[in-house]
């Protein structure tokens, strides 16, 4: 056998393991911290030791314990079963303001790219505008008009972050557009529509995931600070930033621990996931200037 | 001024104030359109008299087409009459007056934190060897994700056991007052800003210190010192002053976060009270001051940088 067969016979090895070969140990770890994160949302019920909404007054500001590993917050409830349960609506909103905006970001940006004139000029004005509302007054506006709870602040920050998603893709798309292959694809009467589906989304598609990442991070911070303003979840529902408000009032009284411990969880979470979007995109070359 | 500058500034202005005006009118709608009936609440109780109701829709003109409602609210806005609150029996007017001059002085408080550590610590870390840029890194990515909440957070739990260096509650006041009191909210709403500008200002003055024009400088034989201030600083100073620029508009917004977490009598602690109550004349008067005021800065902005760099009001297009 000669050299060459060799190595067309040599069995690539499954995705998922050449990217762990290439990730740095931070970014190993940061991983694996997330990929617990993420399991322990899933599977809170089961590995939760405690009620996380069940209150017990004799465990009121209990130190850590066998039955308390963390402890226990003002009227006795587990922090750890708070903290594991409090994963699962803490992740949820970011991944639901993801799941809505890369789709319209991607609709609004391939549109304006493609159609040029006056359809890119209506769409870049709305871009512009939408600009000037920070994500958070939108969301406290939203809360005004429908009330606390989940949805309103979702919904808000997918309309805030949407607009930066679809600017930053449209002059990508704009540029692969402009390439010459769209063009040979066109002169085979290749429709428009397929083209931006089966070529332009796929070469979009490193700019869109670093952009998801970043949109993740950022929406998790702004919900938990919309929770922690009370305009969010609300009490006793177990979530991280319901968490780090409920745990304010016990910092004077000399107990942090419930504020300290979901402020690190939110902190953690957004750490490791900027971790990893910054290297996929070093992978795919996409430099800060372009986020 | 010449005619670029005229040009400039014009177009500067009228994308100011169609934003604006575009502003007001979404949040007029979003306000307008949303469930309830303010007639109702006015009335201030659960099951009024439809005789009581159908005065107050006059009085208050509920029945008007919502433009005509719309034009009459900007006059208000326009001339200071920016209505009543239902939820505090008060003028909004008298309300954000009480407090306005709290949130002006957080935002420059920590605004001015930002630019000056922010800045210094960003040209500490280019220039001054491997040891501090090791540290600013690790600090200032930290910093980076660091939110309001979670600064404020642990700065309370730092202060308010042992250290009493700062008051932790309230708004104080007289000027030193007021300032003692916002300094924790300040450091807690302008960290992860800081962090921002330190490292986009480490990635600029190193761009530039590795320039051409810089090495034609060194081997001129000037003194570091001069070419620092003369061709390092000055060269880098666009990025740094649009990214410091991005960052003070954004204070106004953040403003709500740190004054509730202190408890500061200010703005953005009655912006999350007002929406908390539905209260939405007032939701609606302080989030157009706080878009207005985002939107303000940034044109200030692009207005110094283009004083640093006139090309820029050659510009076309996207203003």
């Amino acid at each position: 056998m000669t050299e060459l067969s060799k190595v067309a016979v040599r069995k690539r090895q499954p995705l998922l393991l050449r990217r762990f070969a290439t990730m740095t140990p931070l970014i190993r770890i940061a991983s694996a911290v997330l990929l617990l994160i993420v399991l322990a949302a899933v599977l809170a019920p089961l590995i939760a030791p405690h009620d996380p909404t069940t209150p017990n007054a004799l465990d009121s500001f209990g130190g850590p314990s066998g039955s308390h590993l963390l402890g226990a917050d003002a009227s006795g409830r587990d922090l750890l079963s708070r903290l594991i349960y409090g994963a699962r609506l803490s992740l949820a909103g970011p991944a639901v303001v993801v799941l809505l905006m890369v789709p319209v970001g991607v609709l609004l940006a391939l549109l304006a790219a493609w159609r040029g004139g006056i359809t890119d000029g209506v769409i870049s004005r709305v871009i512009d505008i939408l600009f000037a509302f920070p994500g958070l007054i939108l969301a406290i506006v939203a809360v005004a008009m429908f009330g606390a709870g989940f949805w309103a602040p979702v919904i808000a920050l997918t309309v805030s972050y949407v607009p930066v998603l679809a600017r930053v893709l449209r002059s990508v798309a704009l540029k692969e557009r402009n390439l010459p292959y769209v063009a040979a694809l066109q002169v085979q009467g290749v429709s428009a529509i397929r083209i931006a589906v089966r070529h332009l989304i796929p070469n979009l598609l490193p700019m869109i995931t670093v952009q998801a990442g970043v949109a993740f991070g950022y929406a998790m911070l702004d919900l938990a600070a919309i929770s922690y303003l009370g305009l969010g979840l609300q009490p006793p529902t177990a979530d991280w930033g319901v968490m780090v408000s409920e745990g304010q009032s016990s910092v004077i009284e000399g107990f942090p621990q419930e504020s300290l411990y979901a402020a690190v969880m939110v902190l953690v979470t957004v750490v490791c996931i900027n971790l990893i979007g910054g290297w996929f995109a070093e992978r795919h070359d996409i430099s800060e200037a372009d986020l | 001024m010449t005619l670029a500058w005229a040009g400039f500034l014009g177009r500067k202005v009228g994308v100011l104030v169609v934003t604006l005006l575009i502003a007001s009118l979404a949040i007029f709608l979003c306000l307008y359109l949303a469930p309830g009936d303010p007639a109702t609440v006015i009335a201030g109780g659960t099951k009024p008299n439809p005789a009581v109701l159908a005065h107050i829709r006059l009085e208050y003109h509920l029945d008007d087409p919502w433009w005509q409602q719309y034009l009459r609210w900007l006059k208000g806005v326009v001339t200071g009459d920016m209505g009543t609150s239902f939820v505090y029996h008060t003028s909004v007017a008298s309300l954000l007056r009480a407090r306005a001059f709290s949130t002006a002085l957080l935002v420059m408080y920590a605004g001015a934190i930002i630019v000056g550590v922010g800045v210094a610590a960003g040209v500490m870390s280019s220039l001054r060897g491997r040891f501090a840029r090791t540290i600013i890194n690790v600090a200032t990515t930290i910093a980076m994700g660091a939110p309001t909440f979670v600064v404020a957070v642990v700065l309370i739990t730092i202060f308010s056991t042992g250290l009493s260096w700062f008051p932790i509650y309230g708004s104080g006041s007289g000027l030193l007052g007021r300032l003692d009191h916002l300094t924790l909210p300040a450091i807690a709403l302008s960290l992860s800003f800081l962090a921002y500008v330190a490292s986009i200002t480490r990635a600029a003055v190193d761009e530039e210190k590795s320039a051409e024009h810089v090495d034609t400088a060194r081997s001129r034989g000037l003194r570091e010192r001069l070419i620092t201030r003369r061709h390092v600083l000055r060269n880098a100073a666009a990025p740094i002053l649009t990214v410091s620029g991005i960052s003070v508009a954004g204070l106004f917004s953040g403003t709500a976060v740190a004054e509730q977490a202190f408890g500061v009598q200010g703005l953005g602690s009655l912006l999350v009270d007002a929406a908390a109550k539905k209260d939405l004349a007032v939701v609606q008067m302080i989030s157009l001051l706080m878009v207005a005021a985002f939107v303000i800065v940034n044109v200030l902005v692009d207005t110094i940088n283009a004083v640093l760099d006139p090309r820029l009001t050659m510009e076309r297009g996207r203003a």
